[in-house]
């Protein structure tokens, strides 16, 4: 064992930047990072133990204790449940003899929850060993425990034919499928790779710079920030050496076309990167891609490599003298809080995913505290285009405040879930048509994910774009027959109280309280009071520090605006103060534990 | 006009709130003069004889009879305050929520240091003592609670000021010594 771990820290240059890395292997050699490991690690880096167990207890795919040979890892995500996810867990659960969170007795299987996995359009769907599992069923899961228990290797417990275009090549074999519905400027299939780069040689930094800033792109990640902008703060920053990220984080439920993109447009990707660091002043760069999307690992370094090859990375880029860059694959280890900027440059840094305080921004201090630009995958795809056919050419998609097209993620009620690329400025009764879902099975849409809004019918008209729903591209329908509060509200109310990094006291404590006044409204506990609570409390959560606790109280609060009366036929109307407090629930377990009767 | 009429109560606290409220010195003396006293450990009085108009409850819930005497509270007062951390959030006693009460006890009855021998592991169950909660509560999250004194203890000004208010509608005065906790 020591000799391994030894060998890992080798392999990063016993770089204590690089422990995401170390850990991420030792995690997948072991199975789990035993005590003695983390001491051995926190000696070969010269760090102390307990920043060593910082990093490992912040991600969900490190564990302090054995996981299992076999550790299945089942999404639990709103469509998730959606698609019949109850059912899963529960055969999982019985056929196992385990609860989730546990390992069975013989070490075999580990079974855990995790937060969406990027797979919301072919739900319920799990990770097991690295592999993605899609739209398991209950058999399907008997299947899967029967395998497990007869030994089989992980590859060969795939049944399934394996998904479409890259997904079925050697480097990937997986059975996900890409379910891209709409292809458009950014997705269309002819490009070449390269073109872009040999383009922006003959150009200066500056007038490729000036060629972004024409085409009035902003960022694709969620904040919507002008990319253009954004590059020449960066080049400006005064800074020894500047870095690219390319944020493939991708955690908010429910968006999952960075995946999309990952396995059928990577080069172009690259591309976007290359030109980045090209316009910045830039010779390296970074992608993090989360943990869920490890599986496609292999095969986007073997893309790396053959760019390398061309030289489209590396030194002299296409012969061009001091045109240099080369990119590096940086995986996450389960935390959606990773997706925001300042904690994905943390993540990287091998520490905790904790977002920074702000200013200063990263384009001034960001990855070892130099100048960094952080970019959404598709805003990267987007600005290859943009350099190849001009500003001017992507204006004339989309509205005038949002040019260009968007990509989105659709999933829920519909009968085509996948990847669409629209032009900016479509309503929601046209997605809805065009996702095949009828108007009036539809009762809500989920703009933008959990923190995003949930909107009604009466406002259906409204249209992406970032002068109304403005949107990261998460859409989930939600059918007539859900039931908005706790199929959705409660569960993305869960999600941003399992996945806040725990820094500030607002987003630690009240989604909690707002999680509890919901769970005593659906009690038929609550009273009017607990819904002008909610409304005043979340407020209080726009004193967070990053946009995670800001957005947190969403799910609450817009569905009050936009749902109030699933709200108001739930509370007692003949009271106006219940505390919910439960004697018979509250005394069973220290009766259990005394054997006593309960006198009340 | 008879005088405004106070109770008091210790639940999952350390009485040191209520040492607290002693500690206003001869103010002590003017408070008497204000106000008269019910049911309080202060007066020794053991049951509401009448409806009273202020209630200060020290500590949270954490058993069964500490959410009887906090509802005959509500009951009987008009206005009822939380006094001091255990109160308001639970304070120390709280420490236990997230433990297991079978390690709760275990510890209390079996391993603890000052545990002679409990080889039969025996845990209190006599049918007259009072159920352990799951958690200790704060008061809020079993009644309607008013007004909430922070503090572990809360300062006898912050109290003095805080009844003088109640009683006499005047605007309380909160200065910054006595509401700052470092
Ligand atoms: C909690 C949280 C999660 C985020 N997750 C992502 C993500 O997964 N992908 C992403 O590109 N941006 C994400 N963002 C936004 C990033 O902070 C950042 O704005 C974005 O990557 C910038 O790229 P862009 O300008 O190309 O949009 C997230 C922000 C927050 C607050
Ligand atoms: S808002 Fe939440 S996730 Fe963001 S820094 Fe604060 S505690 Fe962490
Ligand atoms: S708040 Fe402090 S002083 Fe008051 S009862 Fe609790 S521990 Fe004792
Ligand atoms: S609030 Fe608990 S230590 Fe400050």
């Amino acid at each position: 064992m020591k000799t391994g771990v030894q060998k890992i820290v080798e392999k990063y240059g016993k770089d204590k930047t690089r422990l995401m890395d170390i850990l991420i292997d030792v995690q997948s050699e072991f199975g789990f990072i035993p005590r003695e490991i983390t001491v051995q690690i926190a000696d070969d880096l010269g760090m102390s133990e307990v920043d060593v167990d910082q990093t490992i207890s912040f991600y969900h795919f490190f564990s302090q204790r054995p996981t299992g040979k076999y550790h299945i890892f089942l999404n639990n995500s709103a469509v998730a449940y959606m698609m019949g996810r109850k059912e899963v867990a529960d055969t999982f659960t019985k056929e196992l003899g385990i609860n989730f969170n546990e390992v069975t007795p013989d070490g075999l299987v580990g079974l855990f929850e995790t937060s969406c996995i990027g797979m919301n359009d072919q739900e319920p769907a799990a990770i097991i060993n690295n592999r993605i599992f899609t739209k398991l069923t209950p058999f399907r899961a008997k299947e899967i425990v029967r395998d497990i228990k007869e030994g089989k290797d992980i590859d060969d417990m795939i049944v399934a034919d394996y998904g479409d275009g890259e997904n079925r090549s050697d480097l990937i074999k997986s059975v996900v499928t890409n379910n891209i519905r709409k292809i458009g400027p950014i997705l269309e299939r002819n490009h070449k790779p390269g073109q872009a780069i040999e383009k922006i040689s003959k150009m200066t930094p500056e007038q490729v710079i000036d060629e972004v800033k024409r085409s009035n792109i902003r960022g694709r990640g969620g904040a919507g920030f002008p990319t253009g902008m954004k590059w020449e703060f960066c080049r400006n920053a005064p800074g020894e050496k500047k870095y690219i990220f390319c944020n493939a984080d991708e955690g908010e439920p429910g968006t999952f076309k960075d995946r999309v993109v990952l396995t059928e447009r990577a080069r172009l990707l690259f591309e976007g990167m290359v030109i980045a660091g090209y316009a910045v002043g830039a010779t390296e760069g970074i992608l993090y891609i989360r943990h869920e999307y490890k599986y496609l690992q292999t095969y986007l370094e073997s893309i790396l490599k053959a760019a390398r090859d061309v030289n489209y990375l590396g030194k002299n880029i296409l012969g061009k003298k001091g045109f240099n860059f080369d990119i590096r694959i940086q995986f996450g280890a389960g935390a959606y809080v990773c997706g925001e900027e300042s904690a994905l440059i943390e993540s990287a840094e091998g520490k905790r995913g904790e977002p920074r305080d702000r200013p200063p921004f990263p384009v001034e201090k960001g990855y070892l505290d130099m100048p960094t630009v952080v970019n959404n995958v598709e805003t990267l795809c987007a600005v290859v285009k943009v350099i190849l056919n001009g500003g001017e050419w992507y204006k004339s998609f989309g509205t005038t405040e949002s040019t260009g097209t968007k990509l989105l993620s659709i999933s829920g009620d519909c009968k085509f879930p996948g990847v669409y690329e629209v032009e900016w400025g479509f309503s929601i009764n046209d997605i809805l048509d065009m996702v095949g879902a009828h108007n009036e099975e539809v009762q809500a849409v989920q703009v933008g994910g959990p923190s995003g809004a949930i909107i009604a019918s009466n406002e259906f008209n409204r249209i992406l774009g970032y002068e109304d729903l403005a949107t990261g591209g998460s859409l989930i329908i939600i059918g007539k027959n859900r039931d908005i509060l706790t199929d959705i509200v409660l569960n993305f109310t869960e999600f941003f109280i399992e996945e806040s990094c725990g820094s500030c006291s607002t987003c630690r404590i009240i989604p909690t309280l707002l999680k509890n006044k919901l769970v005593k409204i659906l009690n038929a506990r609550g009273v009017k009071q607990d819904i002008d609570d909610m409304v005043e409390w979340g407020k209080i959560l726009k004193a967070s520090r990053c946009g995670l606790g800001q957005t947190a109280a969403n799910p609450i609060l817009s569905s009050i605006k936009n749902f109030r009366p699933l709200y108001e036929e739930k509370i007692q109307k003949n009271k106006v103060f219940d505390s919910g407090f439960d004697m018979n629930a509250a005394v069973k377990e220290s009766c259990e534990v005394t054997g006593r009767v309960p006198n009340i | 006009m008879s005088k405004p009429i106070v109770a008091t109560t210790s639940l999952a606290g350390c009485f040191g709130c209520h040492m607290s409220v002693l500690d206003i010195d001869d103010r002590i003396l003017e408070l008497i003069e204000l106000v008269e006293f019910n049911k309080s450990p202060i007066d020794d009085i053991k049951k509401f004889s009448k409806k009273c108009d202020i209630g200060l409850i020290e500590g949270g819930c954490c058993n069964s009879e500490n959410i009887h005497v906090l509802k005959d509270f509500r009951e009987n007062c008009r206005i009822l305050v939380s006094v001091g951390e255990c109160a308001i959030m639970g304070g120390l006693p709280a420490m236990r929520n997230g433990i297991a009460i079978q390690e709760c006890l275990e510890e209390a009855y079996v391993n603890g240091p000052t545990v002679v021998s409990n080889e039969e592991v025996i845990f209190p169950n006599d049918p007259e003592l009072p159920m352990l909660l799951d958690r200790v509560y704060p008061c809020h999250e079993i009644v309607k609670i008013d007004y909430f004194l922070p503090g572990c203890p809360p300062r006898a000004d912050l109290i003095w000021e805080a009844l003088v208010a109640l009683v006499t509608g005047d605007e309380m005065k909160l200065p910054y010594e006595v509401v700052k906790f470092d």
